[in-house]
């Protein structure tokens, strides 16, 4: 089965990097001009020749947007079933090296959950967990997604890679949408920040997007961790990785995430820092190259940043989030998976995207589908 | 170059045999035109005579034959002509092409589908005339077409790309190559599909019935190569006037 791994190994980290930063002004007047973007506009695009435009690629981005989504923004908020983790990540507050009381929700505990974001106005919910085979697995998930299926118009997961009969076994009890972060496409550093555990297997992990497409999920959500290596090389290859699953996985939907490498105790701080403004070029280039992808943001950013990002180019935006598992009932946070910037409750970013002329979405799908 | 499963070609014109007033100016013309592929419709072929006139004359030159399955009208009917095909011209390459409607000679998407499916399981290099139907692309690519031919416009129309904007949703979404087939009418037509992406057009009547075929192959020759050049140079777009609007940025600056 040829796999996107065929395509990630005919190019080279550095040669391409190298492409990225020659590009000029007259190559990113060209993209911005061009009816239909090719990667190599997107490399004009995110490359610091694109810094000048900044406003009319957002011009551009923020009509773009409202042609193919209106003037809507979804909600989402994540829920963390689960922070036991068997792999060691130098950036995250679960790594197995990280001395943190470990938890696994219970179903009683769940549903505690459950009734919080509930109350809060959602109806779609993102399911988080580390790495823990041995105790949060296929059948685990099984059992929290007849639990909670009745609850949720919309199930998505952020949870370890699966094989392909894995996530075919839970698409039918309510399934929809697997997010899976490459983290880096750099593979030496790769290997450097994922030492030990499943998730140091590199190819593996590349794959799954494949394997969930082969599946039938019905959309797959894409990202790097920002910080960890040149931002702008690994969004090339973020963008490859796009193109291809688009061609490959056609009746798939696809999703974008711009995670910024976060504080959490002890961990490390970004190789590469990327600022505000290279993180607005980065959403309008993703938009510019791709009218129909949905692009998150979530409560990693601040308040101010997160405002102006509304007309931006961003499609669906988290509320009230906690990132440790119990976070919604218990008072503590000190399981937290990153610590959040954006504090304010859904009511509160729902009332602020009304203000812009936005609607906030809170259903976008249908069980019955 | 042009890969279509083990075969490579120089050149992106593809042409046919059928409708030149004879098998020597049709020779001319097709060597003047620099083709490499060349559909041939297996119901005009003599299969039993060894030394088939239209055959003959294309003898020569490195001219790979591109059989057609003209005239069958279903799936059955398509598979059968094909296999003849492959023990006649020993080629497994195959332009599948089912129009059960003899008018118009439109494209039967569910027999062609189904077709593909079945001879691309038994070998064949399976290049199916269609629709410019975006989904039925990547249904055909899914169960293993080679290739795909989409019409501009009905097959022998002239009228050039009327189906422009699905063939550029088409050539953005294929993982195979693109080729338009039917319709091409002028040069013109030939290097507008070059510019949008096409990997290659295939062009029989608007070059067999012209007044001077072979000079007319050569112009198709050159308006190809010229829109693949187009393609791959960049072509600009329409300028468009700058729209004043409240600024989304400057939050970034303060």
């Amino acid at each position: 089965m040829s796999s996107f791994f065929d395509i990630f190994q005919q190019y080279d980290w550095d040669q391409t990097k190298a492409e990225i930063y020659a590009k000029t002004a007259q190559d990113v007047r060209q993209a911005l001009l061009s009816p239909r973007r090719s990667l190599e506009d997107f490399k004009a695009l995110i490359s610091p020749a694109a810094l000048p435009f900044l406003e009319d690629m957002a011009q551009l981005s923020h009509k773009l947007t409202q042609k193919r989504f209106g003037k809507t923004i979804q909600m989402y908020i994540p829920l963390y079933l689960s922070n036991e983790c068997t792999n060691i990540c130098t950036y995250c507050g679960f790594s197995l090296d990280n001395k943190v009381r470990r938890k696994t929700l219970t179903e009683q505990e769940i549903m505690k959950e459950v009734q919080v974001i509930k109350d809060l106005g959602y109806d779609h919910v993102l399911l988080v967990t580390g790495e823990a085979n041995q105790t949060v697995h296929t059948e685990y998930f099984l059992k929290v997604l007849r639990l909670i299926r009745p609850h949720f118009s919309q199930i998505s997961m952020e949870i370890q890679p699966l094989d392909k009969e894995e996530y075919g076994a839970l698409i039918p009890e309510g399934l929809h949408s697997v997010l899976v972060y490459q983290e880096t496409y750099h593979q030496e550093d790769y290997r450097k920040h994922h030492p030990k555990g499943k998730k140091s297997n590199f190819r593996y992990r590349l794959e799954t997007p494949d394997r969930a497409g082969q599946a039938g999920v019905h959309k797959i959500g894409l990202g790097v961790l920002i910080g960890l290596e040149d931002w702008r090389t690994d969004s090339f290859f973020t963008a490859l990785h796009l193109r291809y699953l688009e061609k490959t996985y056609w009746q798939t939907k696809y999703s974008l995430s711009f995670p910024r490498l976060r504080p959490f105790s002890g961990g490390l701080p970004p190789k590469v820092e990327m600022g505000d403004k290279e993180l607005v070029q980065l959403i309008c280039a993703y938009r510019l190259l791709d009218e129909e992808l949905e692009l998150s943001l979530s409560t990693r950013e601040t308040e101010k940043f997160r405002n102006h990002c509304i007309p931006l180019g961003i499609t669906s935006i988290s509320a009230g989030s906690k990132t440790n598992p119990g976070g919604y009932t218990a008072a503590t946070d000190s399981l937290e998976q990153f610590e959040i910037s954006d504090e304010r409750t859904p009511a509160q970013i729902a009332d602020m995207i009304g203000r812009q002329g936005y609607e906030p979405v809170w259903k976008d799908w249908d069980k019955a589908f | 170059m042009l890969t279509i499963a083990d075969k490579t070609f120089h050149s992106r014109l593809f042409t046919g045999t059928g409708k030149f007033s004879s098998s020597s100016l049709m020779q001319q013309a097709l060597f003047a035109s620099e083709t490499e592929l060349v559909t041939v419709a297996l119901k005009r072929v003599d299969l039993q005579n060894a030394t088939d006139d239209m055959l003959f004359h294309l003898q020569g030159k490195a001219i790979h034959l591109l059989p057609n399955t003209s005239g069958v009208r279903n799936a059955k009917e398509a598979v059968l002509a094909a296999q003849l095909a492959r023990e006649a011209l020993e080629t497994n390459f195959i332009k599948l092409e089912i129009h059960p409607d003899p008018k118009y000679l439109l494209p039967d998407p569910i027999e062609t589908l189904q077709a593909t499916e079945e001879l691309a399981k038994l070998g064949f290099v399976v290049l199916p005339y269609i629709h410019a139907d975006p989904v039925l692309c990547k249904r055909l690519e899914d169960v293993g077409t080679a290739a795909v031919m989409p019409l501009g416009a009905p097959i022998g129309s002239n009228k050039g790309l009327k189906t422009m904007d699905f063939l550029e949703i088409i050539i953005e979404q294929s993982r195979v190559p693109v080729i338009v087939d039917a319709g091409i009418g002028a040069p013109s037509h030939a290097a507008q599909a070059m510019e949008l992406g096409a990997d290659a057009v295939l062009v029989n009547t608007a070059i067999a019935v012209a007044k001077d075929p072979v000079q007319m192959a050569i112009a198709f020759k050159m308006a190809v190569e010229a829109g693949r050049m187009a393609y791959l140079a960049g072509l600009g777009a329409a300028t468009k006037s700058a729209v004043a609007s409240s600024p989304l940025t400057s939050f970034l600056d303060v």
